[in-house]
């Protein structure tokens, strides 16, 4: 499909996604810039304080976004919402240029205007508010240019933790290896940052006081550029919070989450369809949630009330107790501690188990004839491998399985995005890497599955997970979501998973195809 | 010291209670350098005091002091009788004018903006504004209506210095400080403006404390002349007596300032 066909058929989504990601960057401009300038003027005015607040905005401007996303998903108000956590890390990351410009602003402006100012007899406040922060204003929207430009960008990362907005077109795309996702999503963000660049960058131009041209009797105050920008930023904001409010009440809705995969998303569109099909509630996707662990904080805080887990991730990564190969003990072990622990109810299985996938080139198992883990094993010093962070993290990952396997690399491995490992492995940068075992690339191009011959990775069935509360009040989920109990095999998996990655088909499509050849949709 | 002031101020009456008024004024900078050592002097109502001397006389700090932008160190300045440190600074400041060299304009204000923001500060309704704007550019010889609305950058460095000067005039200050005001002009624009100012004070009868290190606008524009050095008062003398006098005190200053300033005492 042509990047503009794409754009064509997925317009209305793309819309949505533009208003949600502008709803962010409105809102964090507008708390950023309050917090912002008066920060700025207590730097220009408290040299004391002035290296604390300017050290903690610099340190803030360090942390990398997704750790920062991170670390407030736990926080008690601010983390029970993807928008929230968004903006306030948005927020964090927009203060140091307004409040370093402000500060510059404020001390450039010439100590002849100053002294005649104070000399006129006008209050520290009158100076401020008549003097210094009119002639600092060029200054101080230069600052304000330079983080809207960057929170534009950094918006689109918010997706990773549900906030929705452009971003989810980056993540999708990535996963999904498809470009005209991902511009999807970077084009309109790079135009929204283009022309707030732009606008912005007029405005501070015809702000320079010599700019300024003798207007006869001009009587107009010279805040009245101040008061323009003000407006143009409300109707911004007043037209993306009516396009968000379009979203509609959180009444009889429930919401499906999904990781950051295809298949994952796959997985949560059958879901949705399948409770869309069997109930009269109204279902909310925010698929391309960041990885376990986030999706595990939604589902704790409610943003969503269920996804599918895989059970050995489940239990290695979520409840952290020692890995066991029995997949029956596994699963049983799973729904005990997750409905005691976190109060949320454990599905059967889904009926595929999707383990980790130790994959290589298909020339080069064809080459040096292998096909177990244990034979590459003397070929691995010479190659670079590469893998998802959940891996190189995971207690059933790594660590244990270079252990078992006795694997020495050259180098330190690749981390990688999950949408990027494949490719990076056909580009040769790396030469081994982990998948999963029903990737759909894995059968469309030249890549070979190494055998888990000393059984190291433990079984991952995929199992829905839901909310006990979102099961109490709606009780009718139970019957939708136990009909897609072992629905799904192996191949199945990998068709679908091939048919949404290779093919580039429409994940609505191939879920709802499933469930009408399975007599559910 | 006082003896020194007493002896050239003789041959100039005191007339009443004097507006401005230096008491053993110190002025000492944190790092306890000394820019002003036991100033005493008086400045009489409606009078020009002329403040000369070179660069580092002390000149700019006394002057300072009286607005109170700087604060004395020792010994007290008092305006209107009482102690800077009495008044409320930003009440003694409105009631005094103040011109400074580099004008100080505000740059994102019109002429009309700049001139009428002490008559703003002082709750003036718009109309009253207005017309004070009108009447102070008329006086400073910017009658020309399209000025009003030009920025300071759009001006020339006379006519800037006429609009600062329109603007430490606008709420009628009794008092009018002038920190080199002249000093940034070429000497021909120098002349006129200086020429204008002169016209200006004879009408206006206001005190004036002016700094300078220009001997020949001492003379012009002064009443009296303080002859500052080294942040000491050297001398206190009429201005029309200042060139010819034979204090030998004062004819190694004038002789001086004029080695140094070759045009300035022509």
């Amino acid at each position: 499909m042509s990047l503009a066909g794409y754009f064509a058929r997925n317009g209305g989504e793309i819309l949505q996604a533009t208003a949600e990601h502008l709803w962010l960057t409105v809102i964090t401009m507008l708390l950023a810039i309050s917090i912002g300038i008066p920060l700025g003027i207590i730097v220009a005015r408290r040299p004391k304080l002035s290296k604390y607040i300017l050290g903690s905005a610099n340190i803030a401007e360090t942390i990398p976004s997704l750790a920062l996303f991170g670390f407030l998903l736990p926080l008690p108000w601010l983390g029970a919402r993807g928008d929230r956590i968004a903006i306030a890390a948005l927020t964090l990351y927009a203060l140091l240029p307004i409040i370093r410009n402000t500060a510059t602003g404020i001390l450039s402006v010439d100590p002849a205007v100053r002294e005649a100012a104070l000399g006129m007899g006008m209050t520290e406040g009158q100076i401020l508010r008549r003097v210094e922060m009119p002639l600092a204003f060029p200054t101080i929207l230069a600052g304000i240019r330079v983080a809207t430009v960057w929170t534009i960008g950094i918006a689109t990362i918010a997706a990773a933790v549900g906030a929705g907005g452009l971003g989810e077109y980056i993540f999708r795309g990535l996963a999904m290896v498809n470009n005209n996702v991902i511009l999807a999503g970077a084009i309109p963000a790079a135009v929204r940052a283009l022309l707030a660049d732009l606008l912005l960058g007029l405005l501070e131009r015809r702000m320079r006081p010599e700019r300024r041209k003798a207007r006869p009797r001009r009587i107009a105050s010279p805040n009245a550029g101040m008061g323009a920008a003000a407006a143009l930023i409300l109707v911004a904001f007043a037209s993306a919070t009516f396009l968000a409010g379009c979203g509609g009440s959180r009444a009889d809705t429930v919401v499906v989450g999904s990781k950051n995969f295809p298949e994952q998303a796959l997985l949560g569109e059958i879901l949705a369809q399948d409770i869309e099909a069997h109930t009269h509630l109204r279902v909310v996707r925010k698929f391309y949630l960041a990885g376990t662990f986030i999706c595990q904080q939604a589902l704790l805080s409610g943003r969503i009330d269920t996804y599918v887990e895989y059970t050995g991730t489940a239990l290695a990564a979520v409840l952290k107790d020692p890995i066991d190969h029995d997949p029956a003990d596994v699963y049983s072990q799973v729904k005990q501690q997750y409905q005691r622990r976190f109060k949320l109810a454990v599905f059967p299985p889904l009926g595929f188990n999707n383990t980790f996938a130790i994959v290589i080139r298909g020339a080069d198992a064809r080459r040096l004839h292998l096909k177990t883990i244990s034979e590459a094993a003397k070929y691995t010093p010479q190659w670079r491998a590469g893998f998802g962070y959940e891996f190189m993290g995971r207690p059933d990952g790594y660590a244990g399985f270079v252990r078992t396997y006795g694997l020495k690399f050259a180098g330190q491995p690749k981390i990688l995005d999950l949408g990027l490992l494949y490719r990076a492995l056909l580009d040769h940068e790396v030469d081994l890497v982990a998948g999963n075992s029903t990737d759909g690339l894995l059968s469309a191009r030249d890549l070979t599955v190494l055998q888990d011959d000393k059984h190291y990775f433990p079984p991952y069935q995929a199992v829905p997970i839901v909310r006990d509360e979102t099961l109490a009040r709606y009780p009718e989920l139970r019957a939708a979501i136990d009909a897609l109990a072992g629905k799904i095999s192996d191949a199945e998996m990998q068709k679908m998973n091939y048919e949404v990655v290779a093919q580039h088909r429409d994940i609505t499509r191939v879920a709802r195809q499933f469930l009408q050849s399975n007599g559910l949709g | 010291m006082n003896s020194s002031e007493a002896a050239p101020g003789a041959s100039v009456e005191p007339r009443s209670t004097p507006v401005i008024e230096f008491r053993s004024v110190q002025y000492r900078l944190p790092d306890g350098n000394t820019l002003l050592n036991n100033l005493d002097l008086r400045i009489e109502r409606g009078e020009t005091m002329v403040l000369l001397g070179r660069s580092g006389a002390g000149k700019t700090t006394a002057l300072k002091l009286i607005n109170r932008l700087l604060e004395p160190s020792a010994g007290a300045v008092r305006v209107g009788g009482r102690s800077t440190l009495d008044w409320d600074a930003i009440e003694l400041r409105r009631h005094i004018g103040y011109v400074i060299q580099e004008t100080g304009l505000f740059p994102h204000y019109t002429v009309e903006q700049n001139v009428s923001v002490t008559p703003r500060l002082n709750g003036w309704d718009r109309a009253q504004t207005r017309r004070r704007a009108e009447d102070l550019l008329a006086l400073v010889g910017l009658a020309s209506y399209a000025y009003l609305g030009r920025y300071p950058h759009e001006l020339s460095g006379g006519q800037r210095q006429r609009v600062g000067l329109a603007r430490a005039l606008a709420a009628d200050p009794p008092i009018l400080l002038m920190d080199e005001p002249f000093g940034a002009l070429d000497p021909l624009t120098r002349m006129e403006v200086r020429q204008e100012f002169s016209d200006l004070q004879k009408r206006l009868h206001k005190t004036v404390v002016i700094v300078t290190h220009d001997v020949a606008e001492a003379v012009e524009l002064g009443t009296r002349i303080a002859l500052l050095e080294a942040g000491e008062l050297r001398g206190v003398y009429a201005a029309r007596e200042f060139l010819r006098s034979d204090e030998p005190l004062a004819a190694a200053f004038v002789a001086q300032i004029r080695a140094l300033e070759p045009g300035g005492a022509s």
